[in-house]
C-alpha cells in the first residue's frame, strides 16, 4: 500500500530553487528556572521548484510561520535552527542559509524578498512612499538613481498602480493599495523566490482576489517561486499549484492543489476540507474534536492522534514518516483510508 | 513565598546581590536596638578618633561612635523613605486607577488635583509646614507631608496603564460577567499595573531619602534623631571635612549607596518577574 | 407579535479629525429591523470593516448611545438603562460574546473566576455548591464541564473551547440575546464549525436569539435565518438569508457575494485567472 509510487519529475532540466532537509527549529527558553522546548518545526523536508507557487495552510501555532521565518533565515532567538538545512539555487549558485550568512546578506531582496501581513509594518507612516523603494531595492539594481526611478515606476505600472503614489504618504492610500505597493517592493528587483506570510488576510474581501491576481500575474511574468502561507484554504485553492499541510510543527501532507482537495490522504486534511462552509449548501458541517497541540508537550507518535478517528494502536506509539503516496507525501499510517470511514 | 524566593536566588544574579546587599544593610540597622551607648547621648567618648580596633568607623567631634551612630540613622531614614514610598504608592494607585477606568468626571476631577500639584514647588512648601508646625514637627508629619507630595506624576503613569487596559476585551468582559468596578480593578487591572508600582517605588525612595537629607542638611528636621541627614547635618556644623574627620561623612555615604544599589538590584528584578509577559511564560503560554 | 429587540431608524455620528478639518463621520444611517421574542432566529448582520456593523451591534448592548433613534429591548428603551441595578437586570437577559477568545480573558486571571461571578451576581447564588452546579449546567450546554475547566488559565485551551467557555459563561443568566461580534474570525477553521454549529444549537434548544455579526458570508449562509447587508453605515439589503446571500440584487451585496472564494481548487483558480486576464 505504501509503495512508492513513481515520482514524475516535474522539470528535469531545472533544479529545485529551494530545498530544506530534515529542518528543526525550537524555541528554546529559561524563565527563572522553567526550561521551555517548543518545537515549533520539527523535521521538515520540502523542495521547492522553478516557477511555481507552494502553500504552507496549517492553523494558528502550528508552527508554519515559525517554518518560513527559518527559510528566511530571519530568526532571532529564542528560535534556534537545531538540525537541518536550507539550502537556496540562485541561478545555478547554491546557497546555504546558514552557513553562508554573508552571502545570504547579499543576496535578500536581489533574490529572495518578502510580502508582508501588515503592510504598515514594511511603509514607514511619516516617509513618502519612494524612499521606502530607495532603501529596499536601490543598492541591489546598480542603476543610477534617474534608471532606478524610471525602472520603478514602470514596475508600479505594471502592477495597476499609479506612479504618483510614490510621492504619497502611506496614510493617504487604501488598505489594498498599500498592500500592492509591498508586492511592488517585493518584486521590483525580480527576485528568484519570494516568501509571503499571509498576505491577504488583513485586507477587505472585495480586493482580496485582486491581490491574489496579482500576485499570480507577477509570478508569472517573471517566472519565480513563490512560497506563502495562510490559514485561509480558500486562498490556496485560488493560487497554489502545490500544498503542503502542517500540524504540530510537522508537515504531514503535501501534493498538487487539486489532488489535495479532491483526494485527501490524511485524515487531517480531510476533516479541514470537509468542514469549509460554502454558499448554496446548509448541510450540517462536523467538527473536530478535541484541542490542537501544545508544541512544548506535544503527543506521542502520530501528533493528530487524540482526534483522529481513525488512530489506532500504532498511532499512539509511532510517528509515521513522510512517504510518496500517489501524486504527493503523506504522513499516516492510515493514510488515503479517510474516504472509507 | 519561599520558593519563589529560592527561585529568584537561583537563578537571577542581580537579585541574588541585591538580597544580600539589602539584608547586611538591615542587619546592621537593626543591631541599633543593642547598642551599648543611647543614639542621643553625646561626648560619652572621647572624640575625633579615628577608625581603629576600639572604634571601627571612628568617633564624631561630638563624642558618638560612628558605627552605631551610622546604626541608628540607617534606620530612621529607611523608616521615613519606606513610610513616604509606601504612602505615596497607595495614593498614586488609588487616584491613577480609578480616574484612569471612571474617566468623565471624576478622571477631570482627580486630574486636575493631581496637575496642580505637579505645579507646587516641593522644598518650599516643606520649608513651609515646618515654620507652621515647628516644635510638633516629627518624623511621621514629615512623612506624611512628602508623601502627599510625592505620588503625582506615578499617578499620571499608572492611569494611562489603566486607560489602555480599560478598552481591553477582558474588561468589558469582565463588566458583563457582572464583576464590580473594585473586582476589575483589584483582580483584573492591578496585575498589569505591579510593574509600574514596584519601577516607580525605587524612583520613589530614592526621592524621599534625598528629600530627608536635605532637609536634614539644611537643619530643617528633629537634628537629635540620628539620620543619614542629620549626621552630615552635624558633620557640617563641626566642619568635619575641614577638620578631617572625613569618617564622619564617608561611613555614612557609602553605606547609603550601598543600600541604593541593594534596593535598585532588588526592584529591577523583581520587577521582572512579577512583569505579566514573564509571569505568562513561566505559566507555559 | 411581542417584540424582542427594536431598532428604529438608528443613527450613529462620530466627530473625526482635530482642529482643522472635523468632520463627521455617519457610521450607522437609518438602520430598523425587529426581532421576535416569540421566534427565537439567528440575525445576521454582514459588513466589511467600517460598515458599522460593530457600532450596531455595541449600541445593542447598551455600550455605545445612538445620535438618534431608538433602540428597545422587551419594551424598553436601551438608553433608558441607567442605575446599576437595571444594567444588571438588561445584562441577564442580553450578553456578548467577544471576537478574539484570547483577548477577552485576562490571561493572569483563571477562566472559571468569571464563570462564578457571572454566576454569582445575576442568579444571586452564594452557595458555592450552586454556582458550582449552576456553572456545570452552563458548561454541559457547550460540550464541556466544570472539572475541565476550574483552575484553567486561557493559554491553557485552544481558541475553540475559550469561545465555547464565553459562550457558556453567557448562557448563565440564561440570556433572551446573544450578541455575537465575529466570534469565530479569530478561531482555527478546525475548530470553527464546532461554535457555529454551537449557535444553532442554542437557538434550538434554548430558544436564545443570536444576533451574528461577521464578515464571512459562508458561515452567514451557513447559520443564518436573516441576513442584512451592510455597507458604510447603510443597510443595503435585508431578508432571509438563501435570498440574501444566494441570489443578492443589490450592487454592493452583489459585489460581496462574488468577492468570496468557493473552496474548490477548479472553480478558485478559474477566477483568479479571469481576473489576471482583466488586469
Amino acid at each position: 500500500m505504501l509503495a512508492a509510487v513513481e515520482n514524475k519529475p516535474a522539470s528535469v532540466e531545472a533544479k529545485p530553487v529551494l530545498r530544506v532537509e530534515g529542518l528543526k527549529a525550537y524555541y528554546q527558553m529559561n524563565y527563572f528556572g522553567v526550561r521551555r522546548e517548543v518545537r515549533a518545526v520539527d523535521d521538515v523536508s520540502l523542495t521547492i521548484k522553478r516557477n511555481e507557487i507552494y502553500g504552507i495552510a496549517g492553523e494558528s501555532s502550528s508552527g508554519k510561520s515559525s517554518l518560513i521565518k527559518t527559510i528566511a533565515g530571519a530568526i532571532t532567538p529564542p528560535l534556534r535552527v537545531v538540525e537541518g538545512s536550507v539550502k537556496f539555487d540562485f541561478g545555478g549558485k547554491e546557497l546555504d542559509v546558514y552557513a553562508q550568512r554573508p552571502a545570504m546578506k547579499a543576496a535578500r531582496w536581489k533574490h529572495l524578498s518578502y510580502v508582508m501581513q501588515g503592510s504598515m509594518n514594511v511603509l514607514n507612516p511619516v516617509r513618502k512612499v519612494k524612499h521606502a523603494f530607495h532603501d529596499f531595492a536601490f543598492k541591489h539594481m546598480g542603476l543610477s538613481e534617474g534608471e532606478f526611478r524610471a525602472r520603478v515606476e514602470s514596475h508600479l505600472q505594471r502592477i495597476g498602480l499609479d506612479p504618483r503614489v510614490l510621492e504619497s504618504y502611506p496614510h493617504q492610500l487604501s488598505g489594498g493599495m498599500r498592500q500592492r505597493l509591498t508586492i511592488g517592493l517585493a518584486t521590483v528587483c525580480e527576485p528568484e523566490f519570494i516568501i509571503a506570510d499571509e498576505p491577504t488576510t488583513a485586507l477587505d474581501v472585495l480586493v482580496q482576489q485582486d491581490v491574489l491576481a496579482l500576485i499570480k500575474g507577477v509570478q508569472q511574468r517573471m517566472g519565480s517561486s513563490i512560497i506563502f502561507v495562510t490559514h485561509d484554504m480558500t486562498v490556496h485553492a485560488a493560487i497554489a499549484d502545490r500544498i503542503g499541510i502542517v500540524y504540530a510543527g510537522r508537515l504531514v501532507e503535501e501534493g498538487p492543489t487539486l489532488d489535495v482537495f479532491q483526494r485527501p490522504q490524511h485524515p487531517y486534511t480531510a476533516h479541514l476540507i470537509a468542514s469549509l462552509p460554502r454558499i448554496g449548501d446548509t448541510r450540517k458541517r462536523v467538527a473536530l474534536g478535541g484541542k490542537p497541540p501544545n508544541l512544548a508537550d506535544p503527543p506521542s507518535g502520530c501528533r493528530f492522534h487524540p482526534r483522529c478517528p481513525l488512530a489506532v494502536d500504532k498511532c499512539k506509539s509511532e510517528n509515521p514518516p513522510l512517504l510518496a503516496r500517489n501524486t504527493g507525501r503523506v504522513a499516516c499510517w492510515r493514510a488515503g483510508e479517510v474516504e472509507a470511514a | 513565598m519561599f520558593k519563589i524566593l529560592r527561585d529568584l536566588l537561583r537563578y537571577n544574579i542581580e537579585f541574588a546581590i541585591g538580597f544580600v546587599l539589602t539584608l547586611a544593610i538591615f542587619l546592621f540597622a537593626l543591631a541599633h536596638f543593642w547598642a551599648p551607648l543611647p543614639d542621643n547621648a553625646i561626648y560619652l567618648l572621647p572624640p575625633d578618633m579615628p577608625p581603629s580596633a576600639q572604634y571601627w568607623f571612628g568617633t564624631t567631634s561630638r563624642g558618638q561612635d560612628v558605627l552605631w551612630q551610622m546604626s541608628s540613622a540607617i534606620w530612621n531614614t529607611m523608616l521615613f523613605g519606606l513610610s513616604v514610598t509606601i504612602l505615596s504608592r497607595l495614593l498614586a494607585v488609588a487616584v491613577g486607577m480609578i480616574s484612569g477606568y471612571l474617566g468623565g468626571k471624576w478622571d477631570e476631577f482627580l486630574m486636575t488635583i493631581n496637575d496642580t500639584m505637579i505645579a507646587l514647588p516641593n522644598i518650599p512648601i516643606l520649608l513651609l509646614v515646618y515654620f507652621v508646625m515647628r516644635d510638633q514637627m516629627s518624623w511621621p508629619v514629615l512623612a506624611l507631608t512628602a508623601a502627599l507630595l510625592g505620588w503625582n506624576y506615578d499617578a499620571r503613569l499608572i492611569r494611562s496603564v489603566t486607560l489602555s487596559l480599560r478598552n481591553r476585551e477582558f474588561t468589558r468582559h469582565a463588566v458583563f460577567a457582572g464583576m464590580s468596578v473594585p473586582q476589575i480593578l483589584v483582580r483584573q487591572h492591578l496585575p498589569y499595573v505591579m510593574p509600574v508600582i514596584f519601577f516607580t517605588a525605587m524612583n520613589n525612595l530614592i526621592w524621599a531619602i534625598g528629600l530627608e537629607v536635605t532637609l536634614s542638611v539644611l537643619g530643617f528636621s528633629d537634628i537629635n534623631r540620628p539620620t543619614i541627614g542629620g549626621m552630615i547635618y552635624w558633620a557640617n556644623q563641626h566642619q568635619a571635612i575641614i577638620a578631617g574627620i572625613w569618617w564622619w561623612i564617608a561611613f555614612p555615604i557609602i553605606a547609603v549607596v550601598l543600600l541604593f544599589l541593594g534596593l535598585f538590584l532588588l526592584a529591577i528584578s523583581v520587577n521582572e518577574y512579577i512583569d505579566p509577559r514573564s509571569r505568562l511564560s513561566r505559566m507555559g503560554a | 407579535m411581542s417584540a424582542l429587540l427594536e431598532l428604529e431608524d438608528v443613527n450613529k455620528d462620530y466627530r473625526v479629525g482635530g482642529f482643522l478639518d472635523r468632520s463627521t463621520l455617519h457610521a450607522v444611517k437609518h438602520v430598523s429591523f425587529t426581532l421576535d421574542a416569540e421566534k427565537p432566529e439567528i440575525f445576521t448582520v454582514v459588513g466589511e470593516s467600517g460598515s458599522g456593523k460593530t457600532t450596531t451591534a455595541r449600541m445593542i448592548l447598551g455600550n455605545e448611545t445612538p445620535t438618534s433613534g431608538t433602540l428597545r429591548f422587551m419594551g424598553k428603551g436601551i438608553a433608558q438603562v441607567r442605575t446599576r441595578k437595571e444594567r444588571l437586570d438588561f445584562m441577564s437577559r442580553v450578553q456578548p460574546i467577544f471576537q478574539n477568545p484570547f483577548e477577552a480573558f485576562n490571561p493572569l486571571t483563571t477562566l472559571d473566576y468569571y464563570l462564578f461571578s457571572t454566576a454569582r451576581r445575576f442568579l444571586g447564588l452564594k452557595d458555592k455548591a450552586a454556582v458550582d452546579a449552576a456553572t456545570d449546567k452552563a458548561l454541559q450546554h457547550v460540550g464541556l464541564s466544570l472539572a475541565e475547566v476550574r483552575g484553567r488559565y486561557s493559554h491553557e485551551l485552544s481558541g475553540g473551547q475559550l469561545q465555547r467557555i464565553a459562550v457558556a459563561r453567557a448562557l448563565i443568566p440564561g440570556p433572551k440575546l446573544i450578541v455575537a461580534d465575529e466570534p469565530v474570525s479569530m478561531v482555527d477553521a478546525s475548530l470553527r464549525m464546532s461554535i457555529v454549529n454551537l449557535f444553532r444549537e442554542l437557538r434550538d434548544t434554548l430558544g436564545v436569539s443570536i444576533i451574528y455579526i461577521t464578515h464571512d458570508l459562508s458561515t452567514a449562509y451557513y447559520i443564518s435565518d436573516r441576513v442584512i447587508i451592510m455597507h458604510k453605515g447603510d443597510v443595503v439589503e435585508a431578508g432571509r438569508a438563501e435570498e440574501v446571500l444566494g441570489n443578492p440584487t443589490h450592487e454592493y451585496s452583489r459585489a460581496l457575494r462574488s468577492a468570496v472564494l468557493p473552496p474548490d481548487p477548479v472553480v478558485a483558480s478559474a477566477i483568479i485567472r479571469e481576473k489576471l486576464r482583466a488586469i
